[in-house]
Order: C-alpha cells, then sequence, then structure tokens
C-alpha cells in the first residue's frame, strides 16, 4: 500500500450514475476503507463507448477528450466497470495520433485508471476487506474486464475475503451474456438466446446471488431472471464487497 | 438457400432461433471443439509463441504479395504446372470449366474448397452439364441438401444425424430400409462407398488450397476423410482453386503455421491427412494427375491489402472463431446469408460483397472478443468489425432511428450540465413508474430490451445528485 494517501478519481460510469447509485457509494467505501482520497469530478459523463462501438469516432474522441480533462491531476482513476474500464485503457490512445499531445494524454490517462477489484488488489495490495454479507453466490465475469484488462482472478479472491460469500463457479463464466451495449436492443433475439444459455448455467450451480462486475451485464441478467420470477438475487461485486445487503437488489424493490 | 440482404438477416435469425434441430445440433458440437482445442493448446507451451510467428510470417507475406504471386508462379511452371489468373469470381468459373471441356468431363469429384462456395462452382459446372460430387462427408451431405456450408471446417454441423440419415435414404434408393443408419460410422460408412465408384470415373478433380508454397510452387490440403487425395489424385487432370492470400514463402512457414491450424481447428495435433502437391505426374511416376492447375483468385482481396482491413487476409480459415463465438452458435452459419459465417465472416463478407449489401453482419457481435482471444493468426476481429461500423457511420447506412438516437445521446453526453438536468429527469420518471417493483415490464422505446426482459428501475436519484447531497 503506497504510503500516503492516493487522490482517486472516480468515474462513475453513465449507467451506475443514472441506474444505481449505491454501486458507486460501494466503490467509494471500498477505496476509502483502503485509504484513498475519492473526489468525483463534475465533467464527467459517459466514456463514450455507444459511439466508439456504433461507428462514430468524432463524438468518441470528444468524449474521450472530455474525460481526459475531467481526470487531470489524479493519482488514479477508478472504475466500477471493466467494460468502462477496457475502454479508456485500451482504446482511448488508439484514437489519437502517436506523438501528439492528446496522445501522450490519453496514455497517461490509461496508466492512472483501473477497474476498482483490479484497483485494489493490483495497486492496494488488499488482501481481504471487512465485509459481511450473506450469499451463495457465483460470478459471471463481464467481457471486458476478463478479455481487455485481465480481470478474473480479483474479484473472486476478493469475495473470498467477505464473511458470508461462498462462491460456486458456473460452466462458461466467461461466455457473453448477450448484453453487449446497443447489441441487446438491436438484436434482441440473439441477445436473449445467449442470455437463456447464460441463466441455465447460472442456475446450475445452486447459488442464490449472482455477481459481476458491470452494471450492463448485472440489468441484462437480472431482467430476465425477474421475468422468469427467479429469487435469485443480482449484484454488483463492489456493493458485496463493501457489505451492502440492505440496498435491494438488482431489478428488486426489497 | 437463405439470401444475403439487410433485411434477410433479421429473418434468417429469427428462423434459426425457432429451429429446434438446428438449435440441437448446435448445443451439441459448440462445446466439443471448444474443449479440444483448449486441450491442445494446454499440451503445447509454444502455442502462443507459434500464434506470434504464424502471424508474421502472414504479414510479411501480405506485405510483399506481388513477389512471391510471382515466384510462386514461376515455381508452378517449372514443375509442370498451369497458372491462371482470376480477378472475379466470372474469370475462375471460366477458367475452370475451360479445364473441365478440354478434358471431356462429364464429372468432377471435389475436395473441401471454400473458394468453391465462394465462386458458386458447382450451380456453374452443372448448367454446363458437369457433374461436381462433393467428397468431404460434411460437404456431400449439404450437397444432396442442396444448401451452404454452415461452417468453414464442419460444412454440416448444422445438422443433426437424423436428418442426415433421412437425406441419405431419400437420394440414395439403393438402401435397405431395414439397414441401421442411427450411427454416425454407419453414415460414414454408406456415403464411403457411394464416392468410392465416383473417385474412379471422375475426370478431373478440384481441391482447394490451406497453402501455396512460394519457393516450391507446392499447394498444400489437409484433411480428416483422406478425401482430398483420392479427389487429386485418381483423375487425369487436378484443379487447385485458392485465393492469393494462401501463399507462404517457405515450406517451413508452413509447417510452422500447419502447427496451429489443426489445433485451432479441431484440436488435433495435425489433421490426418496432409498432403502436398507439386506439378502433375513426372516421367516414371506410377500415378498421379497428367495436368495440373492452380486457379488463383482475387475477388477483391488486392483492394483490401494497405488498408485498415489488410489483416483480415492473415485467416487460414480454421473455424476456431466460429466454435467460441456466442452469436453464431446462438443462430447457426446460415443466417450469416453467405459463403463465410461467424466474426471473421463478419468482417470478410462486407469486403467481398459490398459493406451495404451486408450492414448487419459487423453490427450482431456484442464485442465480446473470444474470436481475438482464440483466433492462431491473432486477427483483431472486433477491431475489424467496429472498423465496417465506421464505414457504415460514414455512408449513412445505419437505420435513422439508431442514427437520431445515437445522436442526441452524444449531444447530450457532451455537455455535462445538461446531461445532468436530462439523467436526474429520467431518473426520476422511471423510478416513479416502478416504485414497490424495482423494475418496468414495459418501456416507451425501449422494446428491444422489454421484448425479453424486465427493466431493472433506477434507484431514484443519480450518484451525482446523492455526491452533491452528502458530500458538500
Amino acid at each position: 500500500m503506497p504510503e500516503t494517501s492516493p487522490r482517486v478519481g472516480l468515474f462513475v460510469t453513465c449507467l451506475v450514475d443514472m441506474f444505481r447509485p449505491s454501486i458507486g457509494f460501494a466503490t467509494v467505501k471500498l477505496l476509502e476503507d483502503a485509504g484513498c482520497t475519492v473526489e468525483v469530478p463534475e465533467l464527467q459523463t459517459c466514456c463514450g463507448q455507444p459511439a466508439y462501438n456504433s461507428g462514430d469516432q468524432a463524438d468518441a474522441r470528444a468524449l474521450a477528450l472530455n474525460v481526459i480533462e475531467a481526470f487531470k491531476g489524479f493519482d488514479y482513476v477508478v472504475v466500477p466497470s471493466g467494460s468502462c474500464g477496457g475502454m479508456i485503457v485500451k482504446h482511448y490512445p488508439e484514437f489519437f495520433e502517436p506523438g501528439s499531445t492528446e496522445h501522450d494524454e490519453a496514455l497517461d490517462l490509461a496508466r492512472r485508471t483501473h477497474e476498482i477489484t483490479s484497483f485494489l488488489t493490483r495497486v492496494m495490495k488488499v488482501e481481504k476487506v471487512e465485509a459481511q454479507f450473506p450469499a451463495r453466490a457465483t460470478y459471471h465475469d463481464s467481457c471486458s474486464g476478463l478479455r481487455e484488462l485481465g480481470i478474473r482472478n480479483e474479484p473472486r479472491k476478493l469475495l473470498a475475503s467477505v464473511e458470508g460469500v461462498s462462491l460456486r463457479e458456473m460452466t462458461d463464466a466467461e461466455v457473453c451474456c448477450g448484453f453487449g451495449g446497443t447489441f441487446c436492443v438491436k438484436y434482441p433475439g440473439i441477445s436473449d438466446k445467449m442470455l437463456e444459455k447464460k441463466l441455465r448455467h447460472i442456475e446450475a450451480t445452486g447459488a442464490d446471488t449472482l455477481i459481476a462486475g458491470d452494471l450492463g451485464c448485472l440489468m441484462n441478467m437480472a431482467g430476465k431472471l425477474k421475468r422468469q420470477g427467479s429469487a435469485i438475487k443480482v449484484r454488483h461485486v463492489a456493493e458485496v464487497l463493501a457489505g451492502d445487503y440492505e440496498t435491494p437488489p438488482i431489478a428488486e424493490a426489497e | 438457400m437463405t439470401e444475403m440482404s439487410t433485411t434477410a438477416f433479421k429473418d434468417n435469425v429469427t428462423r434459426a432461433l425457432a429451429d429446434d434441430k438446428l438449435q440441437f445440433a448446435m448445443t451439441e458440437t459448440g462445446p466439443r471443439f471448444i474443449a479440444k482445442r483448449t486441450k491442445a493448446r494446454e499440451a503445447l507451451p509454444e502455442f502462443d509463441q507459434l500464434r506470434d510467428q504464424a502471424r508474421d510470417i502472414k504479414d510479411h507475406v501480405l506485405d510483399h504479395l506481388d513477389i512471391y504471386l510471382e515466384t510462386y508462379e514461376a515455381k508452378v511452371k517449372e514443375a509442370g504446372g498451369h497458372v491462371h489468373w482470376a480477378e472475379t469470381p466470372d474469370e475462375a468459373r471460366a477458367a475452370v470449366l475451360e479445364i473441365c471441356r478440354k478434358a471431356n468431363a462429364k464429372m468432377v469429384t471435389k475436395g473441401k474448397s471454400m473458394i468453391s462456395e465462394e465462386i458458386d462452382l458447382n450451380k456453374h459446372l452443372e448448367e454446363n452439364g458437369i457433374t461436381p460430387v462433393e467428397t468431404d462427408l460434411g460437404e456431400y451431405i449439404i450437397q444432396l441438401r442442396n444448401e451452404r456450408p454452415s461452417h468453414i471446417i464442419a460444412p454440416a454441423v448444422h445438422l443433426t444425424r437424423d436428418q442426415v440419415e433421412a437425406d441419405f435414404r431419400r437420394v440414395h434408393t439403393h438402401l435397405d430400409p431395414k439397414r441401421d443408419l442411427t450411427e454416425i460410422p454407419a453414415l460414414v460408412e454408406e456415403a464411403r462407398a457411394v464416392l468410392r465408384q465416383k473417385y474412379l470415373n471422375a475426370d478431373v478433380g478440384i481441391t482447394g488450397a490451406n497453402f501455396l508454397i512460394a519457393e516450391t510452387g507446392t499447394s498444400i490440403i489437409v484433411t480428416n476423410e483422406g478425401n482430398g487425395d483420392l479427389t487429386q489424385s485418381l483423375p487425369k487432370v487436378h484443379i487447385v482453386l485458392a485465393s492469393i492470400e494462401k501463399l507462404v514463402p517457405t515450406l517451413e512457414d508452413a509447417t510452422t503455421i500447419l502447427r496451429v491450424l489443426a489445433r485451432s481447428a479441431t484440436g488435433q495435433d495435425f489433421s490426418n491427412y496432409t498432403t502436398f502437391s507439386t506439378g502433375g505426374r513426372r516421367p516414371g511416376d506410377p500415378d498421379g494427375p497428367v495436368e495440373y492447375h492452380v486457379i488463383l483468385l482475387d475477388n477483391g482481396r488486392t483492394s483490401v491489402l494497405g488498408t485498415e482491413f489488410q489483416d483480415m487476409l492473415r485467416c487460414i480459415r480454421c473455424g476456431a472463431c466460429l466454435n467460441h463465438c456466442p452469436v453464431y452458435n446462438a443462430v447457426g452459419g446460415h443466417a450469416y446469408g453467405w459463403v463465410y459465417p461467424g466474426p471473421i465472416g463478419s468482417v470478410v463478407t462486407p469486403a467481398l460483397v459490398g459493406i451495404e449489401n451486408a450492414r448487419h453482419l459487423p453490427n450482431a457481435s456484442t464485442f465480446c472478443g473470444r474470436c481475438e482471444e482464440v483466433c492462431p493468426m491473432r486477427i483483431p476481429i472486433p477491431k475489424m468489425l467496429r472498423h465496417w461500423r465506421e464505414k457504415e457511420f460514414e455512408r449513412h447506412l445505419q437505420p435513422t432511428s439508431q442514427r437520431w438516437g445515437l445522436g442526441l445521446w452524444a449531444f447530450m453526453a457532451k455537455r455535462p450540465r445538461l446531461y445532468r438536468k436530462a439523467t436526474a429527469i429520467a431518473a426520476r420518471v422511471l423510478s416513479n413508474q416502478a416504485v414497490g417493483k424495482g423494475r418496468l415490464k414495459k418501456v416507451p422505446l425501449a422494446s428491444g430490451w422489454t421484448a425479453f426482459r424486465d427493466l431493472p428501475a433506477p434507484q431514484g436519484k443519480t450518484f451525482h445528485q446523492l455526491w452533491k447531497e452528502r458530500r458538500p
């Protein structure tokens, strides 16, 4: 753990901001417990992924520049999402000509940016969290976190340290749930078929709680679990690690 | 035959999702291929290094393609073979037909060739009175059904055993109704018996090529059934149909790539048969074709060279990206509507038929990245798909609703203060509608979401509102 308190800028993500602020607050708690000073820059909106993945490079660049500007000066930028994290770390530098000031700034931001569970374990060297959470849980690896940022053991290691959490692996944990941003509304039938397979694997574990690190995937999976009348509770990994079992699970009122 | 157009993809998908037999066939095969590849990869510590080498070999070839093509042509001629250049499918078909006519061919046997599919060769031969007979079991089955391959290396992967049995009974009228054909070996035996005579009677044998070797003028095919060998060595004339990017400089290079090919494709260390052909029969040879022809197809590939899409030409058609693709496994290969299905198909097809004719393909991906993760040639497939989306965006090929929706969203997202207000309102409105439920069954303009799932409702206030309240 660094000797002085690192100054961390929280990139809330647009989904957490609008749909589930509790994930943001859980992330803040985890960061502060780990000894960080957390700030939330006002200028931030979205990482630009919807534009980028729709082929709209101009808007993607504009939003990237906005994020670069918003997070200047922080020691670290932490994101409760592997997807938005992957966008900043892997893709922002591709937007700009190597050698340009923007490119240097994008690289600098990429180096400072981390997804929450990997930040805690890799940078802050957190071995365990002080939290309780009663859950027979299974963990879904979101694609970008797994394949763009190499996050696999980090959330599992931290979850194993939560008092009351027992983890059981599902088959094909690393296979996409069918969310894919705008994909899930453009091709709902294909998305649903992928989701159906995912839910079958989740249910086969006998878990009562589904955990993942990306709200998009979680909303997708929770949305169908609840449509089917499933009792499985769906939570973001940060909420579980912060011991926030009082906030109703995703897509539930209590 | 499924048609390829902007509207057909969605129809194809709807049909595929409702096809129980297809869904059953897809559930059985996908995981099997994946498990085998994983095992083969784990058994070879240098696998990822080989992938790097394989990528570098092809990159080098693509950067110097003209030189290697010329060298290759000279070497083929030296070995007594003939090289035919075909810029378009039309030219390739004409070249095949001319060779067949000169040989007075009535029947040709064929080893598996995706280029043959790309130029729709069988139809052309039939129209000209020549009977093509596919000898790869999967290809043979789909020929009986008048279908296209649904997978690059396993053309009949979309079919169940009972469907194949029914096709055999329909076409092989000599079959005893009491004969048991329920197991795969029985089906193979039956196909073999029928094909054996065709090999002997064929006037011309047509194969594809997995590699063309510049230093020797050799073509290589890999098969598991040995059908390629019989196809090319028994008839008097052997035609190799290949596209120009199949070139590699040396035999050594070919063997490097061969080490990742079968492992990625089927999880075998090597395919059962790896066959090298250099020219036709030489004086003193006891057998082999008298004539050896290579038809080199471009069909738009040279226009990809030097562009952001060049990496797609490294593809060795192993099919690993298909096997690992959740979208492919959900809808099967025919939904893609043309010759090359799956992730690599969605990259290649727009280049060959025009993005305006393949608009959906690059969009029907979640960018989950599994294709790139397993590609033996390290083709950045998601990145290429995104490049196609950029082309669509530039050319205004996306639906108006999508453009407007995205445009409005981007307008707001670029204006943080306005964005704050708008999201606060949206969060409040949606959460008010979901009081006591936590989710919404229907949301205006969001039927794509709510068709199959509820929309989890916002908690009420946005994070930014709450942050200001709690940490002023």
